[in-house]
């Protein structure tokens, strides 16, 4: 260890795989619905999709986790956004693919997608 | 990234009801169902609510498992961590809400109270990874000291915040500090006192095990303040999980170069050693401690000269117990201001302490200072179990002494406790309900000092062993008055003339349940009887005749045959054959079986 720098370094690093440990106020929640009519529809790709989006980009203070059904099974897969002080956000029929397009311009950028929500669908 | 992290305690409460089985079985059924990128297993320090573990928090969820079993498993797996689904079953019961929602564990009753400086890491991160220590802003206080800090700025901002030794005495920190500084030599050592020896006690070992980065930090920090470059960390052998995590933990900071040469490019060099202790009560006392690192037998010698000036190797020393270190890196971080914010006018800061006893939940707790004993017990630790009514708290362990229950609304800081004839001690904290019987426990704490009397000093060596023989003769009902006047000088005797501070306290179970307790010696003495039914010789276990059915199970499970009687006939208990083991009175369906 040569500098501080370098351990901030190290810091910064590994604070990503602690973040999700304890609770934080700020937390964006992107939550997946893993119940069977969710598997069936291929959540887990998704879910495992936003996971990785999330740590590619490095982004903090955003937790990616998994519920059960939410009763709108054929909407399968759904996808719920919540920020603080913000409407929850519902996104159905979810893929991989779209899962970029919804990390980039909703939670970065924080404009919700709306052509993937649940509004556009009905 | 893992989307979801489980943390398993690996302290020694929950390593010993198999929670390293369950680490090993979680990790085989998360690999069996695919999710081993998704989801990390993690073995942590202990979490303080030992009473209900092994223990498993499940993040970011933040479900609480408790009493969690290797058959546990594969439920959690395939219910939780598959599909989503909280295995409400086995979460702790406070945790769940009356709506049926999982709550924080922070607004349980257990924790909402507690304020975790000391313990901050333990429970959340992997000891055995540095990088963990690191992502929780560990090792920037050194960092901070060594590159901005002058050495009489980091002894002036511990000395600011106001810590005081958490081992037991209370001797400002930072004062000692400035004393070793003062003294000029070719070396100094920094000490780590981890040779926790009070019956009860165990948050120094949970820090080891849980923190040990911290520990170290610290010790590289007291080096730089005071002009050391050596410390030495002295550790009792029974911690197994806590000498091999320092282990580990002395080897991963040599291997990021935190400790050793030019630390930071600043040309501080400190390096760590471990010296194991083989378990002697006395070698917590400082001079003994220093005696057994030099590698001699551990005895304490007179003070002065205090180990500032003349310590280890006749080196100007510094000795701090483990808790005290654990707090230092925030104080640099947080300030002096921060620290001082918390506690009482003298006694700043928070406490661990270690609950046992007649509590209904036993474990590790953290508290500020001025923290009532009421809400420790009764909101903290969840009151007495069965009922029962609260008698006292012992603190301090063998050198402490009794608090009763008219000072249950006392703010636990050092000053007070002293006031009421106890002492902080490292910080154990029994809690003894109304079938304890005073007398009995002072001598459970006499029997302890005698075992561990290293013998040097005659008012120890011999004077506990004499206090012991009279706490005997009451027990078994053979005490008179004049006893009672005898013990108490020669407890104030000991008191003033022991070489080191195991003797100085040792009469202090004595006199404090003297003090408080006084009636419940002379029902010894007086009226040969034993008020809590605990001493067996002056206890005698009757059967009514009226509520006895004659159903012939007690006399079938007494073990000296001491119980006769027919069938459907009361049964009566030969006096001169019962051993007053209680085995009847538990057998016994219509509780008909007294002890008086």
């Amino acid at each position: 260890m040569k500098s501080l720098e370098e351990l901030k370094a190290i810091r910064d690093k590994a604070r990503q795989n602690i973040n999700v440990r304890g609770e934080s106020e700020a937390a964006v929640r992107i939550v997946v619905g893993m119940a069977t009519c969710g598997i069936a529809a291929g959540a887990r790709p998704v879910l495992n999709a936003f996971a990785d989006e999330v740590a590619r980009r490095g982004l903090q203070d955003v937790m990616v986790t998994q519920t059960g059904c939410i009763g709108i099974c054929q909407f399968e897969p759904v996808v719920e956004v919540f920020a603080p002080g913000k409407e929850k956000v519902t996104y159905v029929k979810m893929t991989p693919e779209k899962v970029a397009e919804v990390i980039t311009e909703h939670i970065v950028n924080g404009r919700p997608v709306t052509k993937y929500t649940i509004g556009a669908n009905q | 990234m893992y989307r979801s992290q489980v943390l398993i305690c690996g302290g020694t409460g929950c390593t010993s009801s198999q929670s390293l089985k369950i680490i090993e079985a979680m990790e085989q059924e998360i690999k069996a169902v695919g999710l081993e990128n998704d989801v990390n297993v993690v073995k942590t320090g202990c979490f303080g609510l030992c009473a209900l573990g092994p223990i498993m928090i499940v993040y970011p969820e933040g479900c609480f498992y408790s009493r969690v079993t290797v058959d546990d498993v594969k439920e959690i797996v395939d219910e939780h961590l598959l599909k989503g689904r909280i295995v409400k079953r086995l979460l702790y019961d406070e945790t769940v809400t009356d709506t049926n929602d999982v709550k924080s564990l922070n607004e349980t009753a257990f924790y909402r109270k507690q304020k975790r400086v000391a313990l901050r890491n333990c429970g959340v991160i992997n000891p055995e990874i540095i990088d963990e220590y690191i992502a929780m802003d560990g090792y920037q206080a050194l960092g901070k000291v060594l590159t901005e800090m002058q050495p009489a700025d980091v002894i002036q901002i511990i000395k600011d915040s106001g810590l005081r030794g958490r081992g037991g005495g209370g001797f400002p920190t930072g004062v000692k500090w400035m004393l070793a500084a003062g003294n000029q030599a070719d070396q100094k050592y920094v000490c780590c006192n981890a040779d926790e020896g009070d019956p009860g006690a165990f948050m120094d070992r949970s820090i080891l095990e849980g923190d040990p980065h911290v520990v170290l930090e610290a010790m590289a920090i007291a080096g730089y303040a005071i002009g050391a470059s050596q410390g030495y960390i002295y550790v009792r052998a029974e911690y197994p999980i806590a000498v091999q995590r320092l282990k580990i933990a002395i080897d991963q900071a040599h291997a990021y170069g935190l400790l050793g040469d030019d630390i930071f490019g600043t040309g501080f060099h400190f390096d760590i050693e471990l010296r194991l202790g083989a378990g002697a009560f006395v070698c917590g006392e400082e001079t003994a401690l220093m005696t057994s690192i030099e590698g001699h037998r551990g005895e304490p010698r007179p003070r002065p000269p205090y180990p500032a000036v003349k310590g280890l190797f006749g080196k100007p020393t510094i000795l701090n117990n483990v808790e005290t270190y654990a707090n230092i890196p925030q104080i640099i971080l947080k300030g002096a201001d921060w620290f001082a914010s918390m506690g009482t006018e003298k006694s700043k800061g928070t406490k661990v302490f270690a609950l046992g006893g007649k509590i209904k939940h036993t474990g590790l707790v953290e508290i500020p200072m001025g923290t009532t004993l009421r809400e420790v017990i009764e909101e903290i630790g969840g009151g007495i179990p069965n009922g029962k009514k609260f008698k006292a708290a012992q603190t301090g362990g063998p050198s402490g002494g009794c608090i009763p229950a008219e000072h249950f609304d006392i703010p636990i800081d050092y000053d007070n406790l002293i006031s009421i004839g106890s002492m902080m001690g490292s910080g154990g904290l029994i809690v003894m309900d109304e079938d304890t019987c005073m007398v009995d426990i002072a001598k459970f704490f006499l029997e302890f000092t005698v075992d561990e009397s290293c013998g040097k000093c005659t008012p120890c060596r011999v004077g506990t062993k004499r206090l012991l023989e009279m706490l005997d003769k009451i027990t078994q009902g053979k005490g008179t008055m004049a006893d009672l006047d005898k013990m108490e000088q020669l407890c104030y005797y000991i008191k003033d003339n022991a070489l080191c501070g195991l003797g100085q306290t040792a009469p202090n179970p004595v006199l404090s349940t003297l003090r408080y307790f006084r009636h419940e010696y002379e029902a010894h003495v007086k009226d040969k009887t034993c008020p809590a039914g605990v001493c067996k010789k002056l206890t005698k276990y009757f059967i009514d005749p009226d509520t006895c059915k004659g159903c012939t199970l007690c006399a079938r499970q007494c073990p000296v045959g001491a119980i006769e009687g027919s069938v459907k006939q009361p049964h009566v208990i030969n006096q001169d054959k019962c051993i007053k083991c209680g085995a009847c009175a538990t057998a016994c369906k219509f509780q008909a079986i007294s002890k008086r």
